[in-house]
Protein backbone atom coordinates (compact mmCIF):
# COMPACT_ATOMS: atom_id res chain seq x y z
CA UNK A 1 0.00 0.00 0.00
CA UNK A 2 2.41 2.52 0.67
CA UNK A 3 3.93 4.48 -2.03
CA UNK A 4 8.14 3.57 -1.26
CA UNK A 5 9.75 1.40 -3.57
CA UNK A 6 10.84 -2.00 -2.24
CA UNK A 7 14.29 -1.55 -2.64
CA UNK A 8 14.64 2.73 -1.88
CA UNK A 9 15.72 2.79 2.14
CA UNK A 10 14.13 5.67 2.97
CA UNK A 11 14.25 6.63 6.76
CA UNK A 12 10.85 6.06 7.04
CA UNK A 13 11.35 2.13 5.66
CA UNK A 14 14.30 1.55 7.88
CA UNK A 15 12.20 3.21 10.89
CA UNK A 16 9.69 0.18 9.83
CA UNK A 17 11.94 -2.34 9.85
CA UNK A 18 12.97 -1.49 13.17
CA UNK A 19 10.38 -1.84 15.12
CA UNK A 20 9.43 -4.97 13.22
CA UNK A 21 12.82 -6.47 13.78
CA UNK A 22 12.06 -5.26 17.29
CA UNK A 23 9.43 -6.95 18.33
CA UNK A 24 10.70 -10.29 16.34
CA UNK A 25 13.09 -10.30 18.87
CA UNK A 26 10.89 -9.88 21.56
CA UNK A 27 8.20 -12.64 20.50
CA UNK A 28 11.30 -14.55 19.92
CA UNK A 29 13.35 -14.21 23.16
CA UNK A 30 11.28 -16.14 25.17
CA UNK A 31 11.67 -19.29 22.72
CA UNK A 32 15.41 -18.68 22.95
CA UNK A 33 15.86 -18.52 26.21
CA UNK A 34 13.89 -22.05 26.47
CA UNK A 35 16.01 -23.54 24.49
CA UNK A 36 19.70 -22.62 25.50
CA UNK A 37 18.89 -23.35 29.24
CA UNK A 38 17.11 -26.45 27.88
CA UNK A 39 20.98 -27.53 27.37
CA UNK A 40 22.87 -25.80 29.98
CA UNK A 41 24.19 -27.49 33.10
CA UNK A 42 22.56 -26.72 36.47
CA UNK A 43 26.01 -25.36 37.36
CA UNK A 44 25.81 -22.72 34.14
CA UNK A 45 21.62 -22.28 34.84
CA UNK A 46 22.75 -21.21 38.53
CA UNK A 47 25.75 -18.98 37.46
CA UNK A 48 23.34 -16.35 35.92
CA UNK A 49 23.64 -15.52 32.29
CA UNK A 50 19.75 -16.02 31.09
CA UNK A 51 20.78 -15.11 27.29
CA UNK A 52 24.33 -16.88 27.74
CA UNK A 53 25.07 -19.99 24.75
CA UNK A 54 25.35 -23.66 26.73
CA UNK A 55 28.68 -24.25 28.08
CA UNK A 56 28.87 -27.24 28.12
CA UNK A 57 26.40 -28.41 26.22
CA UNK A 58 24.59 -30.82 27.32
CA UNK A 59 21.20 -33.14 26.66
CA UNK A 60 21.28 -34.08 30.44
CA UNK A 61 18.24 -31.94 30.72
CA UNK A 62 15.91 -33.04 28.02
CA UNK A 63 17.10 -36.89 29.32
CA UNK A 64 15.66 -36.02 32.82
CA UNK A 65 12.47 -34.40 31.01
CA UNK A 66 11.57 -36.98 29.43
CA UNK A 67 12.36 -39.91 31.92
CA UNK A 68 13.46 -39.24 35.21
CA UNK A 69 12.56 -36.23 36.22
CA UNK A 70 9.59 -35.81 39.52
CA UNK A 71 5.83 -34.57 39.17
CA UNK A 72 4.43 -34.53 42.05
CA UNK A 73 4.89 -38.23 43.80
CA UNK A 74 5.76 -40.24 40.56
CA UNK A 75 9.41 -39.97 39.14
CA UNK A 76 8.95 -40.85 35.33
CA UNK A 77 9.85 -38.40 33.31
CA UNK A 78 6.70 -36.44 31.16
CA UNK A 79 6.92 -40.35 29.20
CA UNK A 80 3.85 -41.52 30.29
CA UNK A 81 1.89 -38.08 30.25
CA UNK A 82 3.11 -37.55 26.76
CA UNK A 83 1.77 -41.06 25.84
CA UNK A 84 -1.17 -39.86 27.21
CA UNK A 85 -2.03 -37.06 25.39
CA UNK A 86 -1.46 -38.38 22.43
CA UNK A 87 -3.65 -41.31 23.32
CA UNK A 88 -6.43 -39.25 23.77
CA UNK A 89 -5.83 -36.34 21.43
CA UNK A 90 -5.77 -38.09 18.30
CA UNK A 91 -9.08 -40.09 18.66
CA UNK A 92 -10.62 -36.93 19.84
CA UNK A 93 -9.27 -34.76 17.15
CA UNK A 94 -10.59 -37.51 14.43
CA UNK A 95 -13.89 -37.90 15.53
CA UNK A 96 -14.39 -34.15 16.39
CA UNK A 97 -13.53 -33.63 13.04
CA UNK A 98 -15.36 -36.29 11.69
CA UNK A 99 -18.57 -35.07 13.31
CA UNK A 100 -17.99 -31.40 11.95
CA UNK A 101 -17.49 -32.60 8.24
CA UNK A 102 -21.06 -34.87 8.29
CA UNK A 103 -22.65 -31.86 10.38
CA UNK A 104 -21.50 -29.23 7.47
CA UNK A 105 -22.28 -31.16 5.12
CA UNK A 106 -26.10 -32.01 5.96
CA UNK A 107 -26.21 -28.50 7.07
CA UNK A 108 -25.58 -26.83 4.07
CA UNK A 109 -25.81 -29.21 1.37
CA UNK A 110 -29.37 -31.26 2.93
CA UNK A 111 -31.32 -28.27 4.62
CA UNK A 112 -34.18 -28.68 6.04
CA UNK A 113 -36.79 -26.80 8.35
CA UNK A 114 -35.15 -25.86 11.34
CA UNK A 115 -31.30 -26.17 10.08
CA UNK A 116 -30.43 -22.66 10.96
CA UNK A 117 -31.49 -22.74 13.74
CA UNK A 118 -29.71 -25.74 14.99
CA UNK A 119 -26.66 -24.03 14.00
CA UNK A 120 -27.58 -20.70 15.38
CA UNK A 121 -27.40 -22.79 18.78
CA UNK A 122 -24.25 -24.44 18.18
CA UNK A 123 -22.84 -20.70 17.48
CA UNK A 124 -24.12 -19.51 20.94
CA UNK A 125 -22.93 -22.90 22.63
CA UNK A 126 -19.22 -21.66 21.71
CA UNK A 127 -19.27 -18.88 23.61
CA UNK A 128 -20.23 -20.18 26.85
CA UNK A 129 -16.70 -20.61 29.34
CA UNK A 130 -15.59 -24.55 29.96
CA UNK A 131 -16.22 -23.61 33.60
CA UNK A 132 -19.71 -23.66 33.35
CA UNK A 133 -19.31 -27.29 31.94
CA UNK A 134 -16.82 -28.55 34.73
CA UNK A 135 -19.12 -29.65 37.84
CA UNK A 136 -22.08 -31.46 35.50
CA UNK A 137 -18.97 -33.18 33.79
CA UNK A 138 -16.75 -34.13 36.93
CA UNK A 139 -20.56 -35.74 37.82
CA UNK A 140 -21.45 -37.55 34.59
CA UNK A 141 -18.35 -38.87 34.10
CA UNK A 142 -18.28 -40.42 37.69
CA UNK A 143 -21.67 -41.83 37.18
CA UNK A 144 -20.32 -43.27 33.71
CA UNK A 145 -16.82 -44.91 35.35
CA UNK A 146 -15.28 -42.63 33.01
CA UNK A 147 -13.66 -40.40 35.28
CA UNK A 148 -9.67 -40.28 35.58
CA UNK A 149 -9.49 -42.27 31.88
CA UNK A 150 -8.42 -41.41 28.59
CA UNK A 151 -11.76 -42.76 27.45
CA UNK A 152 -13.15 -39.64 29.35
CA UNK A 153 -10.69 -37.36 27.93
CA UNK A 154 -11.57 -38.52 24.32
CA UNK A 155 -15.70 -37.95 25.35
CA UNK A 156 -14.86 -34.55 26.37
CA UNK A 157 -12.76 -33.32 24.02
CA UNK A 158 -14.56 -34.55 21.39
CA UNK A 159 -17.89 -33.17 22.51
CA UNK A 160 -17.00 -29.53 23.00
CA UNK A 161 -15.25 -30.38 19.82
CA UNK A 162 -18.21 -30.53 17.65
CA UNK A 163 -18.94 -27.23 18.00
CA UNK A 164 -16.14 -25.24 16.60
CA UNK A 165 -15.29 -28.42 13.57
CA UNK A 166 -19.35 -27.85 12.37
CA UNK A 167 -18.87 -23.71 12.15
CA UNK A 168 -15.40 -24.29 9.47
CA UNK A 169 -17.04 -27.52 8.01
CA UNK A 170 -20.39 -25.53 7.82
CA UNK A 171 -18.69 -22.00 6.80
CA UNK A 172 -16.87 -24.28 3.81
CA UNK A 173 -19.85 -26.09 2.42
CA UNK A 174 -21.78 -23.42 2.56
CA UNK A 175 -19.67 -21.92 -0.38
CA UNK A 176 -20.12 -25.34 -2.47
CA UNK A 177 -23.29 -25.14 -4.90
CA UNK A 178 -25.96 -26.86 -4.13
CA UNK A 179 -26.22 -28.05 -8.26
CA UNK A 180 -23.57 -30.54 -7.20
CA UNK A 181 -25.13 -33.09 -4.69
CA UNK A 182 -28.80 -32.36 -6.55
CA UNK A 183 -27.15 -34.12 -9.81
CA UNK A 184 -25.22 -36.64 -7.89
CA UNK A 185 -28.94 -37.65 -6.03
CA UNK A 186 -30.35 -37.36 -9.59
CA UNK A 187 -28.05 -40.47 -10.62
CA UNK A 188 -29.15 -42.47 -7.83
CA UNK A 189 -26.69 -40.97 -5.30
CA UNK A 190 -27.55 -41.23 -1.62
CA UNK A 191 -26.78 -39.26 1.62
CA UNK A 192 -23.67 -40.92 2.38
CA UNK A 193 -22.85 -41.90 -0.87
CA UNK A 194 -22.57 -38.07 -2.00
CA UNK A 195 -20.79 -37.57 1.63
CA UNK A 196 -18.00 -39.91 0.85
CA UNK A 197 -17.20 -39.31 -2.65
CA UNK A 198 -18.03 -36.01 -3.07
CA UNK A 199 -18.10 -33.97 -0.39
CA UNK A 200 -15.21 -35.27 1.67
CA UNK A 201 -13.03 -35.16 -1.38
CA UNK A 202 -13.59 -31.21 -1.89
CA UNK A 203 -13.43 -30.45 2.15
CA UNK A 204 -9.67 -31.82 2.22
CA UNK A 205 -8.39 -28.31 2.38
CA UNK A 206 -10.91 -27.37 5.37
CA UNK A 207 -10.68 -30.42 7.24
CA UNK A 208 -6.89 -30.11 7.61
CA UNK A 209 -7.99 -26.89 9.19
CA UNK A 210 -10.51 -28.25 11.53
CA UNK A 211 -7.55 -31.11 12.32
CA UNK A 212 -4.77 -28.66 13.02
CA UNK A 213 -7.14 -26.11 15.58
CA UNK A 214 -8.56 -29.20 17.54
CA UNK A 215 -5.27 -30.96 17.62
CA UNK A 216 -3.31 -27.61 19.07
CA UNK A 217 -6.87 -26.68 21.28
CA UNK A 218 -6.92 -30.72 22.82
CA UNK A 219 -2.91 -30.83 22.89
CA UNK A 220 -3.13 -27.75 24.80
CA UNK A 221 -5.47 -28.47 27.16
CA UNK A 222 -4.89 -27.97 30.39
CA UNK A 223 -8.50 -27.48 32.25
CA UNK A 224 -10.04 -30.77 31.35
CA UNK A 225 -6.86 -32.37 32.30
CA UNK A 226 -6.90 -30.97 35.78
CA UNK A 227 -10.04 -31.29 36.80
CA UNK A 228 -11.15 -34.74 35.34
CA UNK A 229 -7.94 -36.65 35.74
CA UNK A 230 -5.34 -37.65 38.19
CA UNK A 231 -2.05 -39.10 39.07
CA UNK A 232 -1.14 -41.02 36.17
CA UNK A 233 -3.81 -40.36 34.02
CA UNK A 234 -2.78 -36.90 33.75
CA UNK A 235 -2.01 -35.10 30.21
CA UNK A 236 1.02 -33.39 29.35
CA UNK A 237 0.23 -30.17 30.45
CA UNK A 238 -1.15 -30.79 33.88
CA UNK A 239 2.38 -33.12 34.44
CA UNK A 240 4.20 -30.18 33.00
CA UNK A 241 2.90 -28.01 35.96
CA UNK A 242 3.26 -29.94 38.74
CA UNK A 243 7.16 -31.03 37.12
CA UNK A 244 7.84 -27.13 37.36
CA UNK A 245 5.64 -26.03 40.01
CA UNK A 246 5.54 -28.46 42.88
CA UNK A 247 8.55 -30.31 43.26
CA UNK A 248 9.55 -30.61 47.14
CA UNK A 249 12.27 -30.31 48.32
CA UNK A 250 15.69 -29.47 47.01
CA UNK A 251 17.63 -27.82 44.25
CA UNK A 252 15.29 -26.56 41.61
CA UNK A 253 16.44 -27.72 38.03
CA UNK A 254 15.64 -24.75 35.77
CA UNK A 255 17.35 -26.64 32.61
CA UNK A 256 15.18 -29.73 33.37
CA UNK A 257 12.02 -27.53 33.41
CA UNK A 258 13.24 -25.60 30.33
CA UNK A 259 13.38 -29.07 28.76
CA UNK A 260 10.35 -30.34 30.10
CA UNK A 261 8.65 -27.43 28.26
CA UNK A 262 10.02 -27.87 24.79
CA UNK A 263 8.77 -31.11 25.17
CA UNK A 264 5.59 -30.35 25.78
CA UNK A 265 5.47 -27.87 23.06
CA UNK A 266 6.81 -29.58 20.50
CA UNK A 267 4.13 -31.31 19.00
CA UNK A 268 2.04 -28.02 18.29
CA UNK A 269 5.18 -26.30 17.13
CA UNK A 270 5.69 -28.90 14.70
CA UNK A 271 2.17 -29.20 13.33
CA UNK A 272 2.78 -25.10 13.09
CA UNK A 273 5.42 -24.86 11.25
CA UNK A 274 5.08 -27.81 9.16
CA UNK A 275 0.67 -26.36 8.58
CA UNK A 276 1.43 -23.10 9.27
CA UNK A 277 -0.80 -21.54 6.60
CA UNK A 278 -3.62 -23.85 7.87
CA UNK A 279 -3.08 -23.24 11.41
CA UNK A 280 -3.35 -19.53 10.24
CA UNK A 281 -6.61 -20.52 8.40
CA UNK A 282 -7.88 -22.17 11.37
CA UNK A 283 -7.91 -19.03 13.46
CA UNK A 284 -8.70 -16.37 11.60
CA UNK A 285 -11.81 -18.61 10.71
CA UNK A 286 -12.03 -19.37 14.25
CA UNK A 287 -12.15 -15.64 15.41
CA UNK A 288 -14.95 -14.80 12.72
CA UNK A 289 -17.85 -16.22 14.72
CA UNK A 290 -16.39 -17.58 17.86
CA UNK B 1 -36.78 -23.38 -0.28
CA UNK B 2 -35.41 -26.06 2.30
CA UNK B 3 -37.52 -28.53 1.78
CA UNK B 4 -37.51 -28.12 -2.07
CA UNK B 5 -34.86 -30.11 -2.23
CA UNK B 6 -35.64 -33.48 -1.46
CA UNK B 7 -37.23 -35.18 -4.37
CA UNK B 8 -40.07 -35.82 -3.68
CA UNK B 9 -41.54 -35.49 -7.49
CA UNK B 10 -40.16 -38.58 -8.34
CA UNK B 11 -42.78 -41.15 -8.87
CA UNK B 12 -40.95 -44.56 -10.13
CA UNK B 13 -41.14 -47.17 -6.82
CA UNK B 14 -37.50 -48.11 -6.82
CA UNK B 15 -36.30 -44.52 -6.13
CA UNK B 16 -39.51 -44.35 -3.40
CA UNK B 17 -37.17 -45.68 -0.78
CA UNK B 18 -34.10 -43.76 -1.90
CA UNK B 19 -36.06 -40.32 -2.03
CA UNK B 20 -37.30 -41.21 1.87
CA UNK B 21 -34.05 -41.89 3.51
CA UNK B 22 -32.38 -38.94 1.72
CA UNK B 23 -35.29 -37.15 3.93
CA UNK B 24 -34.81 -39.35 6.61
CA UNK B 25 -30.96 -39.55 6.99
CA UNK B 26 -29.62 -36.27 7.59
CA UNK B 27 -31.79 -35.56 10.46
CA UNK B 28 -31.03 -39.12 11.63
CA UNK B 29 -26.96 -38.56 11.51
CA UNK B 30 -27.54 -35.05 13.60
CA UNK B 31 -29.01 -36.63 16.27
CA UNK B 32 -25.64 -37.59 17.64
CA UNK B 33 -24.17 -34.02 17.80
CA UNK B 34 -27.92 -32.41 18.87
CA UNK B 35 -28.00 -34.60 21.70
CA UNK B 36 -24.31 -33.74 22.33
CA UNK B 37 -24.81 -30.35 22.05
CA UNK B 38 -28.12 -30.42 24.14
CA UNK B 39 -27.03 -32.64 27.12
CA UNK B 40 -23.35 -31.19 27.50
CA UNK B 41 -23.54 -27.63 26.31
CA UNK B 42 -27.41 -26.02 27.09
CA UNK B 43 -28.28 -29.10 29.65
CA UNK B 44 -25.27 -28.69 32.11
CA UNK B 45 -25.46 -24.92 31.71
CA UNK B 46 -28.74 -25.22 33.22
CA UNK B 47 -27.64 -28.02 35.57
CA UNK B 48 -24.34 -25.28 36.83
CA UNK B 49 -26.93 -22.50 36.87
CA UNK B 50 -28.96 -24.67 39.11
CA UNK B 51 -26.16 -25.87 41.18
CA UNK B 52 -25.06 -22.38 42.06
CA UNK B 53 -29.51 -21.54 43.21
CA UNK B 54 -28.49 -24.81 46.11
CA UNK B 55 -26.61 -25.30 49.12
CA UNK B 56 -24.24 -27.81 47.76
CA UNK B 57 -20.72 -27.98 49.48
CA UNK B 58 -18.76 -31.42 48.54
CA UNK B 59 -21.49 -33.36 46.73
CA UNK B 60 -24.71 -31.57 44.58
CA UNK B 61 -27.68 -31.11 46.31
CA UNK B 62 -31.01 -30.59 45.35
CA UNK B 63 -32.25 -27.67 47.75
CA UNK B 64 -33.09 -24.45 46.93
CA UNK B 65 -31.21 -22.34 48.65
CA UNK B 66 -31.81 -18.85 47.04
CA UNK B 67 -29.23 -16.26 46.53
CA UNK B 68 -27.18 -17.55 49.15
CA UNK B 69 -24.17 -18.59 47.38
CA UNK B 70 -23.81 -15.19 45.20
CA UNK B 71 -24.19 -12.91 48.90
CA UNK B 72 -21.52 -15.31 50.42
CA UNK B 73 -19.61 -14.81 47.25
CA UNK B 74 -19.71 -11.11 47.36
CA UNK B 75 -19.01 -11.03 50.86
CA UNK B 76 -15.31 -12.85 50.50
CA UNK B 77 -11.98 -10.99 49.46
CA UNK B 78 -11.08 -14.03 47.29
CA UNK B 79 -13.84 -13.20 44.90
CA UNK B 80 -13.10 -9.00 45.20
CA UNK B 81 -9.83 -9.82 44.41
CA UNK B 82 -10.46 -12.14 41.75
CA UNK B 83 -12.73 -9.54 40.02
CA UNK B 84 -10.25 -6.53 40.38
CA UNK B 85 -7.98 -8.87 38.82
CA UNK B 86 -9.93 -9.47 35.77
CA UNK B 87 -10.55 -5.61 35.21
CA UNK B 88 -7.22 -5.06 35.73
CA UNK B 89 -6.00 -7.92 33.36
CA UNK B 90 -8.52 -8.04 30.71
CA UNK B 91 -8.36 -4.37 30.38
CA UNK B 92 -4.27 -4.48 29.94
CA UNK B 93 -4.47 -7.73 28.05
CA UNK B 94 -7.14 -6.78 25.41
CA UNK B 95 -6.01 -2.96 25.31
CA UNK B 96 -1.57 -3.77 24.76
CA UNK B 97 -3.10 -6.92 22.59
CA UNK B 98 -5.37 -4.71 20.17
CA UNK B 99 -2.39 -1.87 19.83
CA UNK B 100 0.13 -4.14 19.28
CA UNK B 101 -1.80 -6.34 16.95
CA UNK B 102 -2.99 -3.64 14.98
CA UNK B 103 0.51 -1.65 14.53
CA UNK B 104 2.68 -4.87 13.78
CA UNK B 105 -0.64 -5.69 11.01
CA UNK B 106 -0.07 -2.49 9.61
CA UNK B 107 3.50 -1.86 8.97
CA UNK B 108 3.51 -5.25 7.97
CA UNK B 109 1.40 -4.28 5.26
CA UNK B 110 3.83 -1.95 3.96
CA UNK B 111 5.54 -3.71 1.15
CA UNK B 112 7.96 -5.37 3.56
CA UNK B 113 10.46 -8.18 2.81
CA UNK B 114 10.24 -10.64 4.73
CA UNK B 115 6.41 -10.71 5.92
CA UNK B 116 5.91 -14.66 5.78
CA UNK B 117 9.04 -14.75 8.18
CA UNK B 118 7.99 -12.12 10.49
CA UNK B 119 3.88 -13.42 10.61
CA UNK B 120 5.53 -17.08 11.39
CA UNK B 121 7.55 -15.43 14.29
CA UNK B 122 4.98 -13.23 15.51
CA UNK B 123 2.27 -15.80 15.54
CA UNK B 124 3.85 -18.94 16.96
CA UNK B 125 3.29 -18.26 20.85
CA UNK B 126 -0.56 -19.14 19.34
CA UNK B 127 0.75 -22.23 19.35
CA UNK B 128 2.12 -23.33 22.84
CA UNK B 129 0.14 -24.05 25.64
CA UNK B 130 -0.87 -21.53 28.53
CA UNK B 131 0.88 -23.86 30.63
CA UNK B 132 4.04 -23.80 28.24
CA UNK B 133 3.77 -20.10 28.22
CA UNK B 134 3.41 -19.87 31.92
CA UNK B 135 6.48 -22.29 32.81
CA UNK B 136 8.87 -19.40 30.05
CA UNK B 137 7.51 -16.32 31.71
CA UNK B 138 8.12 -17.26 35.02
CA UNK B 139 11.18 -18.29 34.30
CA UNK B 140 12.05 -15.17 32.32
CA UNK B 141 10.58 -12.89 35.19
CA UNK B 142 12.28 -15.26 38.24
CA UNK B 143 13.82 -12.09 39.68
CA UNK B 144 16.88 -13.53 40.71
CA UNK B 145 18.10 -15.32 37.34
CA UNK B 146 15.46 -13.83 34.83
CA UNK B 147 15.42 -10.83 33.23
CA UNK B 148 16.24 -8.39 36.50
CA UNK B 149 19.37 -10.56 36.86
CA UNK B 150 20.52 -10.12 33.29
CA UNK B 151 20.41 -6.31 33.34
CA UNK B 152 22.00 -6.06 36.56
CA UNK B 153 24.89 -7.93 35.20
CA UNK B 154 24.92 -5.52 32.81
CA UNK B 155 26.00 -2.39 35.00
CA UNK B 156 22.04 -1.58 35.79
CA UNK B 157 22.84 -2.57 39.72
CA UNK B 158 19.57 -0.62 41.31
CA UNK B 159 17.37 -1.93 38.11
CA UNK B 160 13.90 -4.28 39.39
CA UNK B 161 11.86 -6.47 37.70
CA UNK B 162 10.66 -8.66 40.48
CA UNK B 163 6.35 -8.18 39.74
CA UNK B 164 6.05 -11.82 39.55
CA UNK B 165 6.50 -11.91 43.82
CA UNK B 166 4.78 -8.75 44.49
CA UNK B 167 1.49 -9.25 45.49
CA UNK B 168 0.10 -5.93 43.99
CA UNK B 169 2.04 -6.51 40.93
CA UNK B 170 1.72 -10.48 40.00
CA UNK B 171 -1.27 -9.96 37.97
CA UNK B 172 0.95 -7.28 35.66
CA UNK B 173 3.15 -10.14 35.21
CA UNK B 174 0.91 -12.37 33.98
CA UNK B 175 -0.56 -9.80 32.16
CA UNK B 176 3.18 -9.13 30.04
CA UNK B 177 3.24 -13.43 29.20
CA UNK B 178 -0.69 -13.07 28.03
CA UNK B 179 -0.09 -9.99 25.91
CA UNK B 180 2.89 -12.04 24.61
CA UNK B 181 0.55 -15.13 23.51
CA UNK B 182 -2.07 -12.87 22.08
CA UNK B 183 -0.58 -10.13 20.65
CA UNK B 184 0.75 -12.22 17.20
CA UNK B 185 -2.56 -13.73 16.59
CA UNK B 186 -4.71 -10.35 16.85
CA UNK B 187 -1.72 -9.34 14.24
CA UNK B 188 -3.23 -11.90 12.29
CA UNK B 189 -6.81 -10.65 12.00
CA UNK B 190 -5.50 -7.55 11.23
CA UNK B 191 -3.16 -8.47 8.67
CA UNK B 192 -5.91 -10.65 6.70
CA UNK B 193 -8.54 -7.62 7.76
CA UNK B 194 -6.09 -5.43 5.69
CA UNK B 195 -5.59 -7.53 3.04
CA UNK B 196 -9.17 -7.29 2.13
CA UNK B 197 -9.55 -3.77 1.64
CA UNK B 198 -9.60 -2.23 -2.05
CA UNK B 199 -6.15 -0.87 -3.20
CA UNK B 200 -8.35 2.22 -4.95
CA UNK B 201 -10.01 2.91 -1.83
CA UNK B 202 -6.41 4.17 -0.55
CA UNK B 203 -5.51 5.21 -3.86
CA UNK B 204 -8.46 7.33 -4.28
CA UNK B 205 -7.86 8.99 -0.99
CA UNK B 206 -4.25 9.53 -1.80
CA UNK B 207 -5.55 11.10 -5.16
CA UNK B 208 -7.63 13.83 -2.83
CA UNK B 209 -4.30 14.53 -0.74
CA UNK B 210 -4.69 12.41 2.47
CA UNK B 211 -1.23 11.53 3.55
CA UNK B 212 -1.08 8.38 4.17
CA UNK B 213 -1.55 8.12 7.99
CA UNK B 214 -4.39 9.91 7.28
CA UNK B 215 -5.65 7.58 4.82
CA UNK B 216 -5.19 5.09 7.85
CA UNK B 217 -6.59 7.08 10.66
CA UNK B 218 -9.71 8.21 8.51
CA UNK B 219 -10.10 5.10 5.86
CA UNK B 220 -8.53 1.87 6.61
CA UNK B 221 -8.82 1.82 10.35
CA UNK B 222 -12.68 2.61 10.83
CA UNK B 223 -13.14 -0.14 7.87
CA UNK B 224 -11.31 -3.00 9.92
CA UNK B 225 -14.31 -3.28 12.62
CA UNK B 226 -15.76 -6.81 11.92
CA UNK B 227 -12.32 -7.53 12.47
CA UNK B 228 -12.15 -5.35 15.47
CA UNK B 229 -15.15 -6.93 16.79
CA UNK B 230 -13.94 -10.27 16.27
CA UNK B 231 -10.54 -9.83 18.17
CA UNK B 232 -12.30 -8.02 21.24
CA UNK B 233 -15.20 -11.09 21.04
CA UNK B 234 -12.30 -13.67 21.71
CA UNK B 235 -10.00 -11.64 24.05
CA UNK B 236 -13.25 -11.33 26.27
CA UNK B 237 -13.67 -14.29 26.43
CA UNK B 238 -10.23 -15.89 26.71
CA UNK B 239 -8.92 -13.16 29.46
CA UNK B 240 -12.43 -13.89 31.24
CA UNK B 241 -11.50 -17.69 30.82
CA UNK B 242 -8.18 -17.38 31.98
CA UNK B 243 -6.72 -20.32 33.92
CA UNK B 244 -3.78 -21.80 33.27
CA UNK B 245 -1.32 -19.37 32.67
CA UNK B 246 -2.03 -17.89 36.17
CA UNK B 247 -1.98 -21.87 37.40
CA UNK B 248 1.70 -22.41 35.70
CA UNK B 249 2.87 -18.79 36.62
CA UNK B 250 1.71 -17.64 40.11
CA UNK B 251 -0.72 -20.65 41.23
CA UNK B 252 -2.81 -17.72 42.24
CA UNK B 253 -0.05 -16.45 44.57
CA UNK B 254 1.33 -14.54 45.95
CA UNK B 255 -1.20 -15.48 49.05
CA UNK B 256 -4.46 -15.33 46.53
CA UNK B 257 -2.96 -11.90 44.47
CA UNK B 258 -3.89 -12.98 41.57
CA UNK B 259 -6.44 -15.24 41.56
CA UNK B 260 -9.54 -14.77 38.54
CA UNK B 261 -12.93 -16.34 38.28
CA UNK B 262 -11.62 -18.94 37.03
CA UNK B 263 -9.08 -20.15 39.51
CA UNK B 264 -11.71 -18.96 42.00
CA UNK B 265 -14.16 -21.47 40.59
CA UNK B 266 -12.10 -23.74 40.45
CA UNK B 267 -10.80 -23.52 44.11
CA UNK B 268 -14.34 -23.58 45.48
CA UNK B 269 -15.80 -25.65 43.35
CA UNK B 270 -12.96 -28.13 43.43
CA UNK B 271 -10.66 -28.00 45.88
CA UNK B 272 -12.29 -26.79 49.00
CA UNK B 273 -15.42 -28.42 48.71
CA UNK B 274 -18.01 -25.68 47.77
CA UNK B 275 -19.64 -26.79 44.85
CA UNK B 276 -22.56 -24.32 44.66
CA UNK B 277 -19.79 -21.68 45.53
CA UNK B 278 -17.79 -22.56 42.07
CA UNK B 279 -20.97 -23.10 39.98
CA UNK B 280 -22.16 -19.38 40.89
CA UNK B 281 -18.40 -18.24 39.92
CA UNK B 282 -18.88 -19.90 36.96
CA UNK B 283 -22.55 -18.56 36.28
CA UNK B 284 -21.39 -15.00 36.90
CA UNK B 285 -18.51 -15.64 34.39
CA UNK B 286 -21.12 -16.85 31.93
CA UNK B 287 -23.21 -14.07 32.52
CA UNK B 288 -20.36 -11.51 31.82
CA UNK B 289 -19.56 -13.14 28.54
CA UNK B 290 -23.02 -13.30 27.22
CA UNK B 291 -23.39 -9.34 27.83
CA UNK B 292 -20.63 -8.24 26.04
CA UNK B 293 -20.81 -10.81 23.45
CA UNK B 294 -24.33 -10.65 22.07
CA UNK B 295 -25.13 -7.40 21.64
CA UNK B 296 -21.69 -7.21 19.57
CA UNK B 297 -23.17 -9.91 17.58
CA UNK B 298 -26.53 -8.36 17.15
CA UNK B 299 -24.86 -5.22 15.60
CA UNK B 300 -23.04 -7.21 13.31
CA UNK B 301 -25.63 -9.18 12.25
CA UNK B 302 -28.01 -6.08 11.85
CA UNK B 303 -25.10 -4.02 9.98
CA UNK B 304 -24.75 -7.40 7.44
CA UNK B 305 -28.17 -7.55 7.01
CA UNK B 306 -28.56 -3.65 6.15
CA UNK B 307 -25.43 -3.73 4.19
CA UNK B 308 -27.27 -7.13 1.98
CA UNK B 309 -30.86 -4.91 2.06
CA UNK B 310 -29.38 -1.50 1.29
Amino acid sequence: MAESNRTSLSPSVIAIYAVLIVAALYFLAPLYVMVVTSFKSLGQVQSGGLFAWPDPFTIKPWLAAWGSACTGDSCSGLKPYFLNSMAFTVPAVLLSTGFGAINGYLLTQWRFRGSEVIFGLLLFGMIVPYQMFLLPMADTLGTLGLSNSIVGLIVVHTIYGIAVTTLFCRNFFVTVPNELAKSARVDGAGFFSIFWHIALPLAVPILMVCMIWQFTQIWNDFLFGVVFTSGASHPITVALNNLVNTSSTGVKHYNVDMAAAMIAALPTFIVYIVAGRYFVRGLTAGAVKG
Amino acid sequence: MATGQIPKERKQSRFELAAWSDWLLPKLTLIPSLIAVGVFIYGFLGWTIWLSFTNSTILPSNHFAGLIQYEAMFSLDTWHVSLLNLLIFGALYIGVSLGLGLLLAILLDQKIRAVGLLRTIYLYPMALSMVVTGVVWKWMLNPSMGVQHVVRSWGWGSFSFDWLIQPDMAIYAVAVAAVWQASGFVMTLFLAGLRNIDDSIIKAAQLDGASLPRAYLKIIIPSLQPVLFSAVALLVQLSIKSFALIMAMTGGGPGYSTWMPAIFMYEYGFNRGQIALGAAAASLMMLVIAVVILPMWISEFRQKRNARNG
